[in-house]
């Protein structure tokens, strides 16, 4: 099946499952359209692999349109490849030239286990998010939405902070594989907000509890989280979380 | 709350780092200042001067235990960091684009500090010790003139050049990645601080790199 006129070879990770060793296998994608997006052009190559009778490579998605958060490979040494601001899904082919080698990787840290191929298990950004990254709320009648109200600029600090999709390129990217970047985001976006201010103490003392529990490494602020943030969240938010959780340490009054 | 407590948190690690880091910057301040004496080429007087009163002086003789403490401390942390960052990616990446996202320095703040220890026990064993040894034994000790015996040799400038250069991109990313870590971005005053960093690092290493040139060329008699 023809839909262009691009050929690519792709270097892809291939690992059974969590305790199998990978290894890379080399693939022709020939037939390409520029138009198409990464995770196109791996359907493409899956569907020629079936048709073949071979095992097609396994690779998260979900919404194809950048905001779930689900894509994760590493291309050619970046993750979600080599244009800032976009994940895997909304990365077009026409970024690459034809004849390109292109080597693509799974997330790589301890705390992200390989599931298979280029798909890793990220429910450690599960099990932190359970540990405090919410607003209780009692139930009851809705609240009048003027009830309180919220200065423009910590609104939308707090919603920048919101745009994270928690798909970890953050963690892939940092040289350390810190999740600092993601959990930072997730601090800030509900300590910026009233509704949020009670529970802010136990809130990041526990987030980082469980960060640190999961095996994620130490931040050495190289930035390289912020510069492959597909949502180009800022390392303010780690510089407001490292003053939170120094001052939850030692203001907090349960022990 | 952890159990384990502040300290033994990834960010609080981190903190350690940070304002040790800061501390030992503060040093080099009182370093370069001192140092830079012998640029007045009076044939080391104002430097000797100098150099006697902080050998001598209660006050910094205490704050000496204190800047080895906190070498000690930062090493340390330093070792127990990048283990545990070795062991959070148990399998590399064949493929890494660094240049992409930082810079090359910010990366490789454990080769540059493993470069400035090692120069650090050649520039001890050069002056610290030899100065020791007078102080404890009463003796009269000309530090200028062992510096012009020990820069007469152009490997030991050139270890020297070496060593302030590790210094210079160590410092150029620890500055202000210490302020972060402590918690201090803001719009205002982060691309000050950033500002500041580089020309501090810049300024402070060019003064003690002329050090060794300057008397290993004659041009400081």
């Amino acid at each position: 099946m023809e839909h262009g006129n691009m050929n690519l070879t792709l270097k892809v990770w291939k690992q059974k499952n969590k305790d199998a060793k990978g290894k890379f296998e080399t693939y022709d994608a020939k037939g390409i359209s520029p138009d198409m997006s990464f995770l196109e052009m791996f359907d493409v190559v899956n569907e020629k692999l079936i048709s073949d009778g071979k095992e097609p490579v396994a690779f998260d998605h979900d919404c194809r349109e950048g905001i779930c958060g689900m894509c994760s490979m590493y291309i050619n040494g970046r993750p979600h490849g080599p244009k800032g601001g976009v994940t895997t899904c909304q990365l077009h082919m026409r970024s690459f030239k034809d004849g390109d080698t292109i080597v693509v990787e799974p997330w790589r840290s301890a705390a992200f286990p390989v599931i298979k191929d280029l798909a890793v298990d990220r429910s450690s950004f599960d099990r932190i998010m359970a540990a405090g990254g919410f607003v209780s709320v009692n139930t009851g009648n809705a609240k009048d939405a003027n009830n309180i109200l919220i200065p423009k600029y910590d609104a939308d600090t707090a919603f920048d902070a919101a745009a994270c999709i928690g798909c970890g390129a953050c963690v892939a990217a940092c040289k350390n594989s810190s999740a600092m970047l993601f959990v930072s985001a997730k601090v800030s976006q509900l300590s910026l907000l009233p509704q949020g201010q009670i529970e802010k103490q136990d809130r990041v003392l526990n987030m980082v509890k469980q960060m640190d529990e999961e095996g994620f490494g130490n931040c050495t602020n190289t930035g390289a989280c912020e510069a492959e943030c597909p949502k180009s969240i800022s390392l303010e938010n780690i510089a407001r979380m490292n003053r939170e959780y120094t001052g939850a340490s030692f203001t907090q009054n349960k022990v | 709350m952890s159990k384990k407590g502040f300290l033994h948190s990834s960010i609080g690690k981190k903190f350690v780092m940070g304002l040790t880091g800061l501390f030992l910057i503060s040093f080099l301040v009182i370093h370069v200042s001192l140092n830079s004496a012998i640029f007045f080429n009076d044939n080391g007087a104002t430097f000797n001067a100098g150099a006697d009163f902080m050998a001598h002086n209660p006050v910094i003789r205490i704050l000496e235990i204190g800047l080895f403490a906190g070498l000690i401390l930062h090493i340390f942390q330093a070792l127990i960091l990048t283990l545990e960052n070795r062991k959070a990616r148990p399998i590399a990446y064949a493929q890494v684009n660094g240049a992409a996202n930082s810079k090359w320095y910010s990366r490789s703040m454990g080769i540059l500090g493993s470069l400035l220890l090692i120069f650090l026990v050649v520039h001890l064993s050069h002056f610290w010790i030899d100065t020791k040894v007078a102080v404890f034994s009463h003796q009269e000790h000309n530090t200028y003139e062992e510096m012009k015996v020990v820069f007469s040799h152009w490997y030991v400038v050139l270890i020297y050049v070496i060593g302030v250069g590790s210094l210079l991109f160590h410092i150029l990313h620890g500055f202000p990645s210490a302020f972060q870590t402590l918690g201090i971005n803001h719009k205002k005053y982060t691309p000050l601080i950033k500002k500041i960093g580089i020309w501090f690092s810049i300024i402070v290493c060019i003064l003690f790199a002329a050090m060794p040139i300057t008397m290993f060329l004659g041009l400081i008699k």
